[in-house]
C-alpha cells in the first residue's frame, strides 16, 4: 500500500461521494466559497494576461526596426507603461496571492474556507472594475511615465491618464491588502488538528511570508501613490522640484513596496513547486525546514533591499553600500531553494507531465534570472547596466521564467482538482516546448543589449543593435504563439476532459483527499493527517524479511522491528497441554 | 570499466570550473573600455560571470541528467527512496553561496573605492557634508576642494555621485564641465573656457569632472564606455569624476526615462589628445566669439543652390557623375 493509498483511506469520511461541479453562472455572481474566488481570480487575471501580452506584442513590434514607425513616441511610453502596470497588478499579484492562494489554502490545512469568507469576495471583486478603469485610460491617453512612474514625469505626462493609473493601483493594493490579511489569519487559526507549523505543505509556509509582505509594504505605496497624486491634482510639492520636493523621496517610498512586490510576486510559486516537484517525482522534498525558513528569510530581507533600485540616483555612498550586501545575501536563501529542488528531484521517479515540465523550466530560467541578479546588486556594474536592456533581460527571466513558469505549472497540477478534469498532456507539452524557446530567444540576446548600450523605455535606439532587436522580436511571436495551445487545451478540457477523480498524481496533501472539483466546505468531517505531506517512499518499498508469515506490502504483516511475527512462542502457553513447559517468559 | 561516480564527479567539476574561468575572460559581451575605471568595472563583471557561468552549468546540468537518468520506467508506479535531507550538504550549500556573495561584494567595494565611489565630496549625505564643509578647516581634503567658501544657504545639497579616485581625492579636476539635461538634449558648457556645446570632448589622461543637473524631468548621463551612469535630478546637481585614456568617439545616452523622445537624448563624447582638445576649444571659441552671425554658421542654406545644397548628400549614397551618366544612358534608351 503506498502512502497515497494510506492517506486516502484515512480520509475516505472526510470526502463526500459527489464532486461539486458548479453552473458557471456562479463564477459571475458574489460568491463567498473561496474556490470560487479562487477560480475568478485564476480567469481575471488570465484575461489581463492576454491584454498585457498583446501590449508586449506590440512594444516588440515596433522595437524590430530602429525608428518609431508603428506607432508615435508617447504613444510607446504608454504601451509600456500599461505594459508593466498590467503584468505586475492584474495577472501576477492577483493569480498567486489571490487566485491559487485563495483556492487552496483552506483545504491544504484542511479547513472548511477562508477566515473571512466575505472580504474575501470583495477583494476579489475589487479587481474587474479597477482593471476596467486603468484600461479606460486609453481612452483619454494613458499615463506615460512607466510603471514606475517617477516624478517630475509623471506630473507632466498626460496628466488625466496618470491620475487615472493613480487611482486603479489604489484600489488594486487595497484588494491585495484585503487579501493578504485573510491568507495571514487563515493560516495561524484554521489549521486542522494535529497540523502543526512544521506539518503545513510548503505552499502555506510560502503563502505566510507573502502575506506578510503584503501587509507590511502594499500601504506604502499608497502612501507614495496619494502623495503624487496631491502633486498632480492640488498643486502640492511633495516630490516637484519646482516646489522645493525631492524626487527621490518618491523612489525610496515607491521602491520601499515594490521590491517586495516581486517578491510578492514569486513566493508563491516558489511555493507552488515545492509541492509539485515531489508529487511528480515521487520523493519527499528534500530540506523542508530550509525551504520553510528560507521562505520567511526572503520575505524579511526583501524589504531592507530596496534602494538596489536607486543606485545611480542622488543617493549617498553608504547607502550604496548597505543595500548592496542585502541584495547580495538575500541570494543565498533563494540559492538555498533551488538546491533543495534539485536534490528532490535527484534520485526519484520522474513523471514528465506538463506541470513537471514547467516546475522545471521555472528552475532552468529563474537561476538565470538570479544570477543576473547578484550582477546588478554589484554597484559599479549596476551603473553601468541599470535602466538599460540588461534590467529588463534580469527582470522578464525572474518574473516570466519564475513566475509565470510557475502559474503554468500550478494550473496543470491542479486543474484536475479545480474543475474535476484532466488537461491534455500532448498539447501541455507542445506549449512548453513553445513557451520555453520563444521565452529564452526573446530575452537572453536583450542582455547583451543591456551591456553594449541601449537603454530601456526608448521607442528608437541606434541602428547597431537591430539584428539583437529583431531577434528579440522573433521570440516574441513564438511566445505569443505558444499562448494559442494552452487556451484551446484550457478551454476545451474543462468542457469535455476526462473526468479526473480524487487524486490523480497520488498526492499526499489534503487538497487531494476530497472530490475534484470539492464540494461546498470542502470536507465532510474534519481530515486527518495520516502521513507527512511529503512522505513518500516509506511504506511501500517491499523490503522481504525472513520471517514467518510475513508479507512486504501489507503494513500490518511487514514484520517490523516490533511485529507480534517476530516474537517468539512462548511454551508456557503452548496449545497442547503436553507442549507446555516451565514459567511464561511473557510475563514480568 | 565502469568510473566511479566520485572521480566521474571530479572530472566533470575540473571541467566546469575550466569552462567557466575561460567563458568568464572571452565571453566578448562588454564594449571598449575607455578608461582605468571602465577596464576595473569589466574585471569585476569578468570574476562575476565565471562565476555564474559555473552555477549555470551546475544548475542546468543536474535538471538534464534528472530527466534522463531518473525519469520512471515504464510501469513502475512505486515511489522514490524517503530521504528528506542531508544536512551536511545543506550547511555546504548554505556557506558557499554566502562566502562567494560575500566575496563579490569586498570586491565591489574595491572597485567602487578605486572609481571614486568614496570621494566625501560626492559620497557623504548632504546634512553631513554641510556640516563638515562648515566645521572649521580639519583635513586638507576638504578645504583644498573648496575654491571658494561655500554659503550654507546657498548649497543645499552636495553633489553625490561618483567623486575622485582615491589617489585624487583634495586636488580639484582638470577639467571642469556643467552639463545640463533637458527635453531631450544633453547641453554641455565648458566652464574654464566659456564655451557651450552639444557635444562632449575631453582630454585622454586628464581629470574630467562633470557637474551634472536637469531643467525639467528627471534624466540620466550614460557614458557606456566609461561605466558610468548618473541621474541628472532637476533642483540638485550630481557629479561623476574619471580620467578617459582610450582616444576615440564614444555615444552619449539618456538613461532615465523623460518623455517621447527619451531613446533619441543621445549625443557623442571625444576622447582627444591634449593637443586635439584645445584646437577644439578655440575653434569653438572663435565661433562663439564672433558677432557676425552668418559667419558662426559654417554654412547658411538658404543662400545655397539647390544642386550645391544636395551634393554632399549626394556623396553619401554614392552619386557621383559616372553613376549619373549611366543612368541618364538607360533612361534615354527607353
Amino acid at each position: 500500500m503506498t502512502q497515497a493509498q494510506l492517506q486516502e483511506n484515512a480520509n475516505m469520511p472526510a470526502h463526500g461521494t459527489e464532486p461539486l461541479f458548479r453552473n458557471w453562472r456562479d463564477y459571475f455572481t458574489f460568491n463567498t466559497d473561496h474556490k470560487v474566488i479562487g477560480i475568478q481570480y485564476l480567469v481575471t487575471a488570465f484575461v489581463f494576461y492576454l491584454i498585457g501580452g498583446s501590449l508586449a506584442t506590440a512594444i516588440r513590434t515596433e522595437l524590430a526596426t530602429p525608428d518609431p514607425d508603428l506607432v508615435t513616441p508617447d504613444v510607446y511610453n504608454s504601451l509600456f507603461t500599461l505594459h508593466g502596470t498590467i503584468m505586475i497588478f492584474l495577472w501576477i499579484i492577483p493569480a498567486g496571492a489571490g487566485g491559487f492562494a485563495n483556492f487552496l489554502l483552506p483545504l491544504m490545512i484542511g479547513a472548511r474556507d477562508m477566515a473571512f469568507p466575505r472580504l474575501n469576495a470583495v477583494a476579489f471583486w475589487i479587481v474587474p472594475p479597477a482593471g476596467l478603469l486603468l484600461l479606460a485610460s486609453f481612452f483619454i491617453g494613458p499615463a506615460q511615465a512607466g510603471w514606475t512612474s517617477y516624478p517630475p514625469l509623471s506630473l507632466i505626462a498626460n496628466k488625466g491618464g496618470e491620475a487615472i493609473w493613480i487611482m486603479s493601483l489604489l484600489l488594486l493594493g487595497t484588494s491585495s491588502i484585503l487579501g493578504g490579511l485573510n491568507f495571514f489569519v487563515t493560516l495561524l487559526k484554521m489549521r486542522t488538528p494535529g497540523m502543526g507549523l512544521n506539518q503545513m505543505p510548503l505552499f502555506c509556509w510560502a503563502m505566510l511570508a507573502t502575506s506578510a509582505l503584503v501587509i507590511l509594504t502594499t500601504p506604502v505605496l499608497a502612501g507614495a501613490l496619494i502623495l503624487l497624486a496631491f502633486d498632480l491634482l492640488a498643486g502640492t510639492a511633495f516630490f516637484n522640484p519646482t516646489g522645493g520636493g525631492d524626487p527621490i523621496v518618491y523612489q525610496h517610498m515607491f521602491w520601499f513596496y515594490s521590491h517586495p512586490a516581486v517578491y510578492i510576486m514569486i513566493l508563491p510559486f516558489f511555493g507552488a513547486i515545492s509541492e509539485i516537484i515531489p508529487v511528480h517525482s515521487r520523493k519527499p522534498i528534500f530540506g523542508y525546514r530550509a525551504i520553510a525558513y528560507s521562505s520567511l528569510a526572503i520575505s524579511f530581507l526583501g524589504m531592507i533591499v530596496w534602494a538596489h533600485h536607486m543606485f545611480t540616483s542622488g543617493t549617498p555612498a553608504w547607502l550604496r553600500m548597505f543595500f548592496m550586501i542585502t541584495t547580495m545575501v538575500i541570494a543565498v536563501p533563494t540559492g538555498i531553494k533551488i538546491f533543495s529542488w534539485l536534490a528532490t528531484m535527484w534520485g526519484g521517479k520522474i513523471r514528465l507531465t506538463s506541470a513537471m515540465l514547467f516546475a522545471m523550466g521555472l528552475i532552468s530560467t529563474f537561476v538565470v534570472g538570479g544570477l543576473t541578479g547578484v550582477m546588478v546588486a554589484a554597484v559599479p556594474f549596476d551603473i553601468h547596466v541599470h535602466d538599460t536592456y540588461f534590467v529588463v533581460a534580469h527582470l522578464h527571466y525572474v518574473l516570466f521564467g519564475g513566475s509565470v513558469f510557475g502559474i503554468y505549472a500550478a494550473i496543470y497540477h491542479w486543474f484536475p482538482k479545480m474543475t474535476g478534469r484532466m488537461l491534455n498532456e500532448t498539447w501541455g507539452i507542445v506549449h512548453f516546448v513553445l513557451t520555453y524557446i520563444g521565452f529564452n530567444v526573446t530575452f537572453m540576446p536583450m542582455h547583451e543589449l543591456g551591456i553594449l548600450g541601449m537603454p530601456r523605455r526608448v521607442a528608437m535606439y541606434d541602428p547597431q543593435f537591430t539584428t539583437l532587436n529583431l531577434i528579440c522580436t522573433l521570440g516574441s511571436y513564438v511566445l505569443a504563439v505558444s499562448t494559442i495551445p494552452f487556451l484551446v487545451n484550457a478551454i476545451w478540457s474543462w468542457m469535455y476532459g476526462p473526468k479526473a477523480g480524487n487524486n490523480p498524481w497520488g498526492a499526499l496533501t489534503l487538497e487531494w483527499m476530497t472530490t475534484s472539483p470539492p464540494a461546498i466546505e470542502n470536507f465532510e468531517v474534519l481530515p486527518v493527517l495520516a502521513t507527512g505531506p511529503y512522505d513518500y517512499g516509506v511504506g511501500d518499498r517491499a523490503t522481504e524479511v525472513n520471517v514467518a508469515m510475513s508479507e512486504a506490502d501489507d503494513p500490518m504483516l511487514s514484520a517490523g522491528p516490533s511485529s507480534v511475527l517476530r516474537a517468539d512462542p512462548d511454551p508456557a502457553v503452548a496449545v497442547h497441554p503436553d507442549d507446555r513447559q516451565g514459567e511464561s517468559q511473557n510475563r514480568e | 570499466m565502469k568510473i566511479p561516480s566520485a572521480i566521474s564527479a571530479m572530472l566533470i567539476g575540473i571541467a566546469l570550473t575550466l569552462i567557466s574561468l575561460w567563458y568568464g575572460q572571452n565571453h566578448g559581451l562588454l564594449p571598449i573600455a575607455a578608461s582605468n575605471e571602465a577596464a576595473q568595472v569589466d574585471g569585476l563583471f569578468n570574476t562575476m560571470m565565471t562565476i555564474s557561468t559555473g552555477l549555470f552549468l551546475i544548475v542546468q546540468g543536474v535538471l538534464i541528467v534528472s530527466i534522463i537518468r531518473f525519469r520512471r520506467s515504464k510501469g513502475d508506479n512505486t515511489d522514490g527512496p524517503p530521504i528528506h535531507g542531508n544536512v551536511p550538504l545543506e550547511i555546504l550549500w548554505t556557506a558557499i553561496p554566502a562566502v562567494i556573495v560575500v566575496w563579490i561584494s569586498i570586491y565591489s567595494f574595491e572597485v567602487y573605492n578605486e572609481m571614486g565611489g568614496f570621494d566625501p565630496m560626492a559620497s557623504q549625505d548632504p546634512l553631513v557634508a554641510e556640516a563638515s564643509a562648515n566645521a572649521p578647516m580639519r583635513g586638507s581634503a576638504i578645504a583644498a576642494t573648496l575654491s571658494e567658501p561655500q554659503p550654507a544657504a546657498h548649497s543645499h545639497h552636495i553633489a553625490l555621485g561618483v567623486g575622485a579616485s582615491p589617489q585624487n581625492v583634495g586636488r580639484s579636476a582638470d577639467v571642469n564641465i556643467n552639463v545640463t539635461g533637458l527635453q531631450f538634449a544633453w547641453i554641455f558648457n565648458y566652464a574654464e573656457s566659456g564655451i557651450t556645446s552639444g557635444e562632449l570632448h575631453i582630454p585622454a589622461g586628464k581629470e574630467v569632472q562633470l557637474n551634472i543637473s536637469a531643467t525639467d524631468v528627471l534624466h540620466a548621463l550614460w557614458l557606456p564606455e566609461l561605466r558610468l551612469k548618473q541621474d541628472a535630478i532637476p533642483g540638485r546637481p550630481t557629479e561623476i569624476r574619471f580620467t578617459a585614456t582610450r582616444l576615440g568617439e564614444y555615444p552619449i545616452r539618456c538613461a532615465e526615462l523623460c518623455g517621447a523622445y527619451h531613446g533619441a537624448m543621445n549625443s557623442r563624447l571625444f576622447v582627444q589628445t591634449p593637443e586635439e582638445y584645445q584646437s577644439w576649444i578655440q575653434s569653438q571659441q572663435e565661433v562663439a566669439s564672433n558677432p557676425d552671425f552668418d559667419k558662426a554658421l559654417a554654412v547658411n542654406p538658404a543662400s545655397l543652390s539647390d544642386g550645391e545644397f544636395l551634393t554632399p548628400y549626394a556623396k553619401e549614397m554614392g552619386i557621383n557623375a559616372d553613376a549619373l551618366k549611366q543612368l541618364h544612358s538607360t533612361h534615354h534608351h527607353q
